[in-house]
């Protein structure tokens, strides 16, 4: 009895490592393919609009709840010691380093992924991917390749949006409170963000966007089971992709403190 | 069989199983370039899987194919590629592109295999579309067509780069029976410009108008091959139930 239970977990792990390392080579195939021709260009662009254009309104809207909810509470507490005048600053702080970056990165987990996922799960069901492969078109680089890059490209500008609509956000509080001016507002916000701060916190997203790409990709293209597996392969690329980002996330953090100790410094 | 000319497909000793299920158990033919081929059998026998094998969507487990005397099983995806370019491929449930126009599943081949001007692309695949009288539908979204309809657009598609061999999984199933014998003619036509076809079937009366030879494929095995004449004569069962049929 218990010999039988334990050949199950001793299977099911076996099989997750099998997956995992199915997917390793998954995404190294990927990776490789961003940088060999043939490049589909017409299509990245088509995945960008659909991907990355497409997210923009979810992320400025979240953006700048966030950045306005964050003040509102913040305001409360720097009060308490007397530094409400910092708010700029703190709001910019937060929105670059990690909520603009994070939150963004989560938004698109699941709007890319889900999309992804069950566009190309349903590709799969319905022969669309060997129909491509019939054609002589080489369907991984034209279906994954393009979508992983698109999720590339996309997801440092959705942060960067996110981070400008957050700031916004923090601004439209603090104006109808003290009525700050706009461009005391801005010159104070950046006081302590410095040009590689930015830059490493907006770029490590790049990597968010692959993680995104390639698992949703994945899941996608390997779906079976007809139409449930196309729910399946939707639902599996967010919370994967999700999982995933968290944990990548708490390691590239410590990798730019690393490689940059001066931000940490702040 | 035909002298110097490799044939057009030859399937040498194909065995294919998924799990422990043996779909094609040491499977040969092989069809003359310019012939068409019949390809008979009850559901769930393998014809869908044989037709795939032959354009390399699935790979059999052992044997080997040659397409034009080119040995295609284990070969590099690029160069599969190019193989597939003298193709065409209608699917069972056509697998049209479901983002894309119906005209636009027609010109999706065009344009990516030739640099002809976009006018030109458009103007083909609609000459495409009319070969199987589907000319209003051009501007539609495949989830607009009917089951018929679907199955003439992915022929059309097949067809759009005049390939030398075209490999059709029933191309008249859900069709009624004046379409059904119009695609007929668009496949006895193809096959007298030269083309090799390669047709799944059920619909017996249509194998014997198009097919220069029909095989039955049962149990893993073919078990018959030849003209419908031929076919006609079997003593055995199966074939005489198939060829007194007038199945759809
Ligand atoms: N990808 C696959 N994975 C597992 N089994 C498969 C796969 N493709 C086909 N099969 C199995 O192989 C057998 C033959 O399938 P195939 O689609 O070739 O049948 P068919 O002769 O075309 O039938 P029909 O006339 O109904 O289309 C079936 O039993 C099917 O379950
Ligand atoms: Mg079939």
């Amino acid at each position: 009895m218990l010999g039988a239970s334990a050949d199950r977990v001793g299977d099911a792990v076996l099989e997750t490592l099998a997956a995992a390392g199915d997917y390793f080579a998954f995404a190294g195939r990927a990776f490789l393919t961003l940088f060999r021709p043939p490049y589909e260009f017409l299509e990245t662009f088509r995945q960008l609009d659909a991907l990355g254009w497409r997210t923009v309104p979810l992320v400025v809207a979240a953006g700048f709840a966030n950045g306005i909810v964050f003040s509102m509470h913040t305001r409360a507490m720097l009060q308490t010691f007397g530094a409400a005048s910092v708010m700029p600053q703190a709001v910019a702080v937060t929105m670059i380093r990690e909520t603009g970056p994070l939150v963004a990165g989560l938004l698109s987990a699941g709007r890319i992924g889900a999309g992804i996922g069950s566009e190309l799960g349903a590709m799969r069901v319905s022969e669309q991917i060997d129909a491509l492969e019939a054609l002589g078109v080489d369907a991984f680089n034209y279906l994954v390749g393009t979508r992983v890059l698109a999720s590339i490209i996309a997801l440092p500008i959705l942060t960067v949006t996110m981070d400008f609509s957050g700031i916004m956000g923090g601004f439209v509080a603090e104006l109808v409170t003290t009525g700050m001016a706009w461009h005391l507002y801005i010159v104070q916000a950046f006081d302590l963000i410095g040009f590689t701060d930015f830059c490493a916190s907006t770029l490590k997203t790049a990597v968010f966007g692959f993680l995104i790409g390639t698992i949703a990709c994945y899941l996608g293209f390997n779906t079976s089971h007809g139409t449930e597996g196309v729910g399946e392969a939707s639902t599996r690329s967010v919370v994967f992709s999700s999982i995933a980002l968290i944990l990548i996330d708490v390691l590239l953090v410590k990798l730019t403190y690393l490689v940059f100790p001066q931000i940490a410094m702040v | 069989m035909s002298g110097d000319q490799p044939a057009a497909v030859r399937f040498e000793g194909v065995s294919k199983s998924f799990g422990d299920h043996v779909v094609l158990d040491d499977v040969s033919f092989e069809i003359p370039a310019g012939s068409a081929f019949c390809i008979l059998g009850r559901s769930g026998t393998g014809k869908s899987v044989t037709l795939k094998q032959v354009i390399g969507l699935i790979q059999p487990d052992s044997g080997r194919i040659f397409i034009h005397g080119q040995d295609i099983t284990g070969m590099e995806s690029r160069d599969l590629t190019e193989v597939r370019r003298k193709m065409g491929f209608l699917f069972q449930d056509a697998a049209l592109f479901d983002s894309i126009s119906v005209g636009e599943n027609v010109a999706f081949p065009l344009r990516r295999h030739t640099d002809l001007p976009n006018h030109e692309v458009l103007a083909r695949a609609r000459a495409k579309l009319k070969d199987v009288g589907l000319e209003e539908a051009f501007g539609q979204m495949p989830s607009e067509l009917s089951g018929g309809m679907r199955k003439r657009c992915g022929l059309a598609r097949a067809l759009a780069l005049d390939p030398d061999i075209v490999l059709v999984d029933e191309p008249s199933a859900g069709l009624d029976p004046i379409t059904s014998g119009e695609i007929d003619q668009l496949l006895i036509e193809q096959r007298r410009e030269g083309v090799t076809l390669i047709v799944v079937t059920h619909n017996i009366p249509s194998a014997r108008a198009i097919g220069d030879e029909l095989a039955l494929l049962h149990e893993g095995h073919l078990v018959a091959q030849g003209t419908a004449d031929e076919l006609d004569a079997s003593r055995e069962p199966i074939v005489q139930a198939f060829m007194r049929s007038r199945g759809t």
